[in-house]
């Protein structure tokens, strides 16, 4: 929804307890909001539970949305915090390190394994499907501590603090994180990149 | 040849990289920085990459989204029966 007065409109309704303004709602943004639980969920139920609870969450709160906030952002923060309730509870193993995917480096500083540079560019690696396909699995193996942080962070654009809020870390711990994932997300495109 | 000792690798990929990303970098360390770079062909290749895999990693993500303008109407329908009756 772009237009202003319309959203404002909606809000409205759906406080005065509108049935048709809550679908009118679900309708718009489901696609939206399925996409983003599709990348925090690795199967296609939990992502269908996930937007459910969102849309139910929000349908439950929303005298609590703020006049002049975007529907889209609000309903965002929803989604994923509904994603990350979904995997806290699916949550058994204890999470993998990442070490081995750090770089590694001589006792003087320098590296122990010379890097060097992908033949492709970044817009390269996302028009082909053999490099799309690498990096969405790279991201996929990510352990999810790592993963998570990465998808709030660089994909779903949140802020550190928020990130910090949802995820009950510190904002400190979410810049650790998220670098060592990109590290370890290098890392594991770097493995096919150079082969 | 400058007195001042260069950073090493360690500290430009542990430590500068992040920050060098998000301008958080003060002038001094920018420089240090910078002047690691110049003379570091592999650290200049670990940044590429770096920035690559960020890039690349948002780009491919977020391309899957415009792919997947999917609004299934089962689930639409389910969240509308759910709401109704908690009316």
């Amino acid at each position: 929804m772009t237009d202003i007065l319309s959203e404002s409109s909606l809000v409205s309704a759906l406080r005065a307890g509108s049935n048709d303004a809550f679908e009118t709602l679900v309708r718009l943004y489901m696609a939206r909001l399925l996409a983003v639980a599709r990348r925090f969920l690795r199967n296609e139920e939990d992502a269908r539970d996930a937007v459910q609870d969102a849309f139910i969450s929000a349908f439950r709160s929303i005298q609590k949305f703020e006049a002049g906030a975007k529907l889209s952002t609000w309903l965002h923060r929803i989604v994923v915090n509904a994603a990350l309730m979904r995997l806290r509870t699916k949550r058994r193993h204890p999470e993998e390190e990442i070490d081995d995917l750090l770089p590694r480096f001589a006792a003087d500083g320098h590296h122990l394994q010379e890097p060097v540079d992908w033949r492709l560019s970044a817009e390269e690696m996302v028009q082909q499907s053999e490099t799309r396909e690498l990096v969405r699995k790279s991201i996929d193996k990510l352990p999810d501590s790592y993963r998570l942080v990465l998808l709030m962070r660089d994909i779903e654009e949140m802020s550190t603090e928020e990130t910090a809020v949802a995820l009950e870390i510190t904002p400190t711990a979410v810049k650790v994180r998220l670098h060592r994932a990109r590290q370890a997300l290098r890392a594991l495109i770097d493995k096919e990149m150079t082969r | 040849m400058s007195a001042i000792p260069y950073i090493t690798c360690r500290e430009l990929v542990d430590d500068f990289i992040a920050r060098y990303l998000e301008r958080t970098l003060s002038d001094a360390e920018a420089s240090d920085f910078e002047r690691h770079l110049s003379v570091c062909p592999p650290c200049r290749a670990y940044l590429a990459t770096y920035e690559k895999a960020v890039l690349a990693g948002r780009a491919v993500m977020r391309n899957e989204e415009s792919a997947l303008q999917d609004a299934p109407e089962d689930l639409i329908r389910a969240v509308l029966s759910v709401a109704r009756r908690r009316d």
